[in-house]
C-alpha cells in the first residue's frame, strides 16, 4: 500500500504561526517526467547569454556590443561562417554518437579520447601507404579512424557489460590513454624528420587531404557528418532496431521482459558512437590540420556532450546545436580583438550546460500547497 | 492498570480508491513486544507509517504517553519519541555507520577527530547495551544486511525514541540473525521500550511477542495476549472466514497438460534457495492459481516460466517438449504471455504510446516488419483495432501510457499479451491496484482464455480471487507446492492454514 511509485513529496519547512494556523508548500518529485518540453534548450541558452552578460559587464563592455561581435563573427562573414561549419563537423559526428549512446542511457563521456584514436589510425595509414592513390588512401583512412573509435568504444562497453563497471569512467580514463599516445606518436616514432624537432607527424599529400570547398577550409567531412545523421534518423525511426533502443530507452526493465539483449545493444551503440568520433578524429587530421598533431581536438569530444544534450538527442536538432557550438568556438576568437579572452564561449558553453541540466531536474518538481 | 504508550484511534487512511486503513484502533505499551500481524497487503506498514509521520491519516486521533499527538512528518514522530526502521533501509551507502547515526544531528558544528571518536565511543556502548555489534567506522556499503539494520536500529535509540517500529525486520535476515533480533527486541523490552514489529510470520510471533494485534484488508480484526493463543486460531485470523465467494461458473474444458514442472530448483538474487524440489502441471483450458505470502518464491517461479531466470536442476516441459534453457524470445516465440507483477516497472514503458507498447512482444514477427524494417502504417492500424477491442480509454494512439488510468493500463498489457493467442499466461497479481471493475474486466478476460483452451498460470495473493478463477489452487511455501484443492472443495481456511506453512489441521508448522 503505498501511492504511486516515483512519487515522493518532501515537506518543507511547515510554517507555524503563532495563531496556530498551518500551512506547508510541498514539492513533489515525480521520477516519471523524463521529458522535459521542447523549450528548455532555447531556455537555457537565454538564461545562459544573461547570466554571461553579467560577467561581460562586469569587464566594463557591453553585452549587448560583445554579443554582437561573436555572432558577426561565426555568421556574419562567408569566411566566418565556413569556419564555423568546420567546427561544427567534429561536434555534429561527436555529438550524435553521443546521443546514440545517450538514447539508452549510456554515458558515454569518451569521444574526445575516441576522435583522437581515429585520427592516429588516419595517420597510420599516411605514415604505412604513403603511396596510395587518393581514392584508396582517403577510404582506408576512414575505415581505419572509425574501427580504431569503435574499438575505442568496445573498450568502454564490455567492461560494462561483462563486468558491471561504470561506463562514466572507464570512457573517461581511456580519454587520457588516447591523448598520451597521441604524444606518444608525435614526439617518438611518427615524428616528421623535416619538422625541425617540432612534435607532430609529416604533413599529409594533397591524395591523403579531404577535398575542401573553393579556397575554404570547409572539407567533405561536413557530407559525412550529414548523412550520418540522415542514416540514424532513419534507423531509429523506421527500424526495429530503433524501435529497441526506444523501448531500452524508456523501461530497460519492460525491456528485458519483452526479450531484448541489453548487453548486445550497449556494445553495438558504444561501437557506433566510437566509430562516429572516430569519423571526426578523421576528418579532422585529413580535412583541417593536414598532419597529426598534439592538441588535434580543443575538446570537441567533450563540447559535444553539451551539443548532444542541447538537441535533446534529437538527430535534426543535432544539426542545430553543432553549427550554433560551432559559432560560439569562432565567435568565441573574434571578441579578443576586442581585449576580452576566447574563453567566454567556454563560459558560455558551461552555462548552457548548467541550465539545460537544471531544467532537467526542476521539470521533476511540482510546487503544491497542502492545507 | 498503566496507560497505554500509543493508542491510535479510528484511524482511516485511503490511496485513491483503496482504503489502506479503515478505522483502526490499536495500542501498545511500554516494555512490551507488539506484534501487528497481517497477510501483504492488510495495511500493517500504512498504519506504522502514519505513527511515524510518513503518511498523514485522514481521520482518526494518536495518543503517546496518553496525550493528544499531532504527527504530521517524521520530524514530529521523532521529537515523541516514534522511531522507524524501514524494511528498505533509509542509510547514505558511502558515509560510515557512525556517519549515518550522528546524520542530522545540529547540536555541533565543529567536527573534529576528539568529537567523531567520542561519537563512536557513544554508538558503540549504546550497540553493546542492545546486543547490537557492527563495525562503526566502515561504509555503509561495505556491511551486511543484517548490519545495516543493526545501524538503523541503534539510530532510532540514538536519537532517543523509547516506542521502536520494526517494519517485517526479519524479512532480510538470516535464521540466525533473525534470532539475534529477538534478544535485542528483549534488552529493548526490558529497558521499557515499546517495540512494534509488524510481521506476516506466525512463527516468530509466537515465539517473541508479548501481543498480538491482527490486521486483515485494513481493519483491525483482534488484538490477543500471546500466551493465549496459538498459530491456527491467528492464521484463521488473518485470512477470515468469509465464504460468500462468487465461484465463476464453467465448463470442463481441461484437456492435455501443457506445462509439466519437475522437481525445479531456483537461486534467487543472492544465491538463497527460492524454489526447491517444486513440481507443477497446467492443463489446457485450465485455471491453476498459486496461492502464497509474498517472498515465497511466486516471483522466481514467474520468472523461470517466462524465460527471464535460469534454473539450476530439475525439468520443464511445455507443450510436448522440453525447454531446455532459460530464454525470454524463446518463451515468447513458444506462446507463454506473461502479465508480469508490476505493470509499469517491467509490463509498460510509461514514455512510449499505445502503439509502441503494444508491439513488444511482436514486433520481430513477418506481421509487423521486415527485413528489419517495422511496418509503421500497418502496425498503427493493428495498435488502433486492438486498441477498441480491448476497450483501452486512451485520448490518442501516441498518448504516453504512464497518463492512462491503471485500469485502462492493464487493459492495454492484456491486450498485448493474448493478441498473439498464448497458450499459457502466466498472470502475477493482474488485479493488483484495480478498483473493482477493472478488476471484474480482467477476470473475464482469464475466463475467455480458460475456455479458448489455454492454460493460466494465476499467482496471486488475493484468495478470493483464487478461489473466484482457479480450477485448481496450489499453495506454495518456502518454494515448494505444499498442497492443492480443486475448484469444488477449495476451503479459505484450509488454504489460509497452509499459506502460513501450516500443513495439515494438526497445526503442525512445517
Amino acid at each position: 500500500m503505498s501511492p504511486k511509485p516515483g512519487n515522493e513529496s518532501a515537506t518543507l519547512t511547515p510554517m507555524a504561526g503563532r495563531s496556530g494556523r498551518w500551512y506547508s508548500i510541498r514539492l513533489e518529485y515525480d521520477s516519471s517526467r523524463t521529458r522535459s518540453p521542447w523549450w528548455t534548450p532555447i531556455l537555457s541558452v537565454v538564461l545562459a547569454l544573461l547570466l554571461c552578460a553579467v560577467f561581460i559587464a562586469a569587464n566594463g563592455m557591453s553585452p549587448l556590443v560583445v554579443y554582437e561581435k561573436m555572432f558577426r563573427g561565426a555568421f556574419g562573414t562567408s569566411y566566418g561562417f565556413t569556419e564555423t561549419m568546420v567546427k561544427a563537423i567534429p561536434l555534429l559526428l561527436c555529438g550524435l554518437g553521443i546521443a546514440v549512446a545517450y538514447r539508452i542511457s549510456v554515458w558515454n563521456i569518451g569521444a574526445e579520447g575516441q576522435l583522437t584514436v581515429g585520427a592516429m589510425a588516419a595517420t597510420a595509414v599516411t605514415i604505412y601507404f604513403p603511396d596510395l592513390s587518393s581514392f584508396w588512401s582517403i577510404t582506408l583512412m576512414l575505415v581505419f579512424g572509425t574501427a580504431a573509435g569503435a574499438l575505442w568504444g568496445l573498450m568502454t562497453a564490455v567492461p560494462r557489460t561483462h563486468f558491471g563497471v561504470n561506463e562514466l569512467i572507464t570512457s573517461l580514463m581511456l580519454n587520457y590513454v588516447a591523448l598520451l599516445a597521441l604524444d606518444y606518436v608525435v614526439f617518438g616514432p611518427w615524428k616528421d624528420p623535416k619538422g625541425f624537432n617540432f612534435p607532430g607527424s609529416p604533413m599529409f599529400t594533397a591524395a591523403q587531404s579531404l577535398p575542401v570547398l573553393g579556397s575554404t577550409r570547409l572539407h567533405i567531412g561536413l557530407v559525412f557528418g550529414l548523412v550520418a545523421v540522415l542514416i540514424y534518423y532513419l534507423m531509429i525511426r523506421f527500424t526495429r532496431w530503433g524501435y529497441e533502443l526506444r523501448l531500452i530507452g524508456a523501461n530497460p526493465t519492460a525491456a528485458r521482459y519483452a526479450g531484448i539483449h541489453i548487453k548486445k545493444h550497449i556494445i553495438i551503440v558504444m561501437l557506433i558512437s566510437g566509430g562516429l568520433a572516430g569519423i571526426a578524429g578523421m576528418a579532422e587530421v585529413s580535412g583541417v590540420t593536414h598532419k597529426l598533431m598534439q592538441g588535434i581536438s580543443p575538446g570537441y569530444g567533450y563540447t559535444a556532450i553539451i551539443v548532444a544534450w542541447l538537441a535533446k538527442l534529437n538527430p535534426l536538432g543535432l544539426i542545430v546545436t553543432s553549427i550554433l557550438f560551432g559559432g560560439l568556438i569562432v565567435g568565441g576568437y573574434s571578441v579578443q580583438t576586442i581585449g576580452l579572452p576566447s574563453s567566454i564561449s567556454e563560459m558560455l558553453q558551461g552555462a548552457i550546460l548548467f541550465f539545460l541540466i537544471a531544467g532537467d531536474m526542476i521539470h521533476r518538481f511540482r510546487i503544491r500547497r497542502s492545507a | 492498570m498503566q496507560d497505554p504508550s500509543v493508542e491510535m484511534r479510528g484511524i482511516v487512511k485511503t490511496f485513491g480508491a483503496v482504503t489502506a486503513s479503515d478505522q483502526v484502533d490499536f495500542s501498545a505499551n511500554a516494555g512490551e513486544i507488539h506484534a501487528l500481524l497481517g497477510e501483504n497487503g492488510a495495511g500493517k506498514s500504512t498504519v506504522m507509517s502514519m505513527l511515524s509521520g510518513v503518511y498523514r491519516a485522514d481521520a482518526g486521533e494518536i495518543l503517546i504517553h496518553g496525550k493528544p499527538a499531532r504527527i504530521r512528518s517524521p520530524k514530529d514522530a521523532a521529537l515523541l519519541g516514534v522511531g522507524m526502521v524501514f524494511q528498505n533501509f533509509r542509510l547514505v551507502q558511502s558515509l560510515t555507520a557512525a556517519e549515518n547515526i550522528v546524520l542530522g544531528e545540529k547540536s555541533s558544528f565543529w567536527r573534529g577527530s576528539r568529537w567523531i571518536k567520542r561519537k563512536h565511543e557513544e554508538i558503540e556502548a549504546l550497540g553493546e547495551r542492545f546486543g547490537l555489534k557492527f563495525p562503526v567506522d566502515r561504509p555503509i556499503w561495505q556491511l551486511s544486511v543484517g548490519e545495516q539494520q543493526r545501524v538503523e536500529i541503534v539510530k532510532t535509540l540514538y536519537r532517543g525514541a523509547d516506542i521502536i517500529i520494526l517494519d517485517e525486520p526479519t524479512s532480510v535476515l538470516t535464521p540466525g540473525e533473525a534470532e539475534q533480533l529477538f534478544e535485542t527486541l528483549q534488552v529493548m523490552k526490558q529497558a521499557g521500550k515499546t517495540v512494534i514489529m509488524t510481521t506476516h510470520k506466525m512463527k516468530e510471533v509466537m515465539a517473541s511477542s508479548d501481543r498480538i494485534s491482527v490486521m486483515r484488508k485494513g481493519k483491525m480484526i483482534a488484538s490477543l495476549m500471546t500466551g493465549e493463543t496459538d498459530e491456527l486460531e491467528l492464521a484463521r485470523l488473518m485470512v477470515g472466514r468469509e465464504v460468500t465467494i462468487s465461484r465463476q461458473e464453467r465448463a470442463a474444458t481441461a484437456g492435455e497438460p501443457l506445462l509439466i514442472v519437475r522437481d525445479l530448483e531456483v537461486a534467487a538474487d543472492h544465491g538463497r534457495k527460492a524454489l526447491d524440489a517444486l513440481s507443477l502441471t497446467v492443463h489446457e483450458g485450465e485455471i491453476v492459481g498459486v496461492a502464497g505470502v509474498a517472498g515465497n518464491g511466486q516471483k522466481e517461479l514467474a520468472e523461470v516460466l517466462t524465460g527471464l531466470r535460469a534454473w539450476r536442476t530439475g525439468e520443464i516441459r511445455f507443450d510436448g517438449s522440453p525447454v531446455k534453457t532459460a530464454s525470454v524470445r524463446g518463451a515468447i516465440d513458444s506462446g507463454i504471455s506473461h502479465v508480469p507483477e508490476n505493470r509499469m516497472k517491467s509490463g509498460l514503458a510509461g514514455r512510449l504510446g499505445s502503439v509502441d507498447n503494444l508491439l513488444f512482444k511482436s514486433y520481430r514477427s513477418g506481421e509487423h516488419s521486415r527485413f528489419g524494417f517495422l511496418k509503421a502504417a500497418r502496425n498503427r492500424s493493428w495498435s488502433q483495432e486492438l486498441v477498441r477491442r480491448f476497450n483501452v480509454k486512451t485520448p490518442e494512439l501516441d498518448t504516453p501510457v504512464q497518463q492512462l488510468s491503471g485500469g485502462n493500463q492493464q487493459k492495454l498489457l492484456f491486450a498485448r499479451e493474448v493478441s498473439h493467442r498464448p497458450k499459457l499466461m502466466v498472470a502475477v497479481h493482474p488485479t493488483q491496484g484495480l478498483d473493482v471493475g477493472a478488476a471484474a474486466g480482467v477476470h473475464e478476460l482469464l475466463m475467455e482464455l480458460r475456455s479458448s483452451g489455454s492454460g493460466v498460470l494465476l499467482i496471486s495473493e488475493d484468495l478470493d480471487e483464487l478461489l473466484q478463477l482457479s480450477d485448481r489452487i496450489l499453495v506454495i511455501y518456502g518454494g515448494s507446492i505444499i498442497g492443492e484443492s480443486d475448484h469444488e472443495q477449495a476451503d479459505r481456511e484450509q488454504i489460509g492454514l497452509m499459506m502460513a506453512g501450516i500443513r495439515s489441521r494438526e497445526g503442525s508448522a512445517v
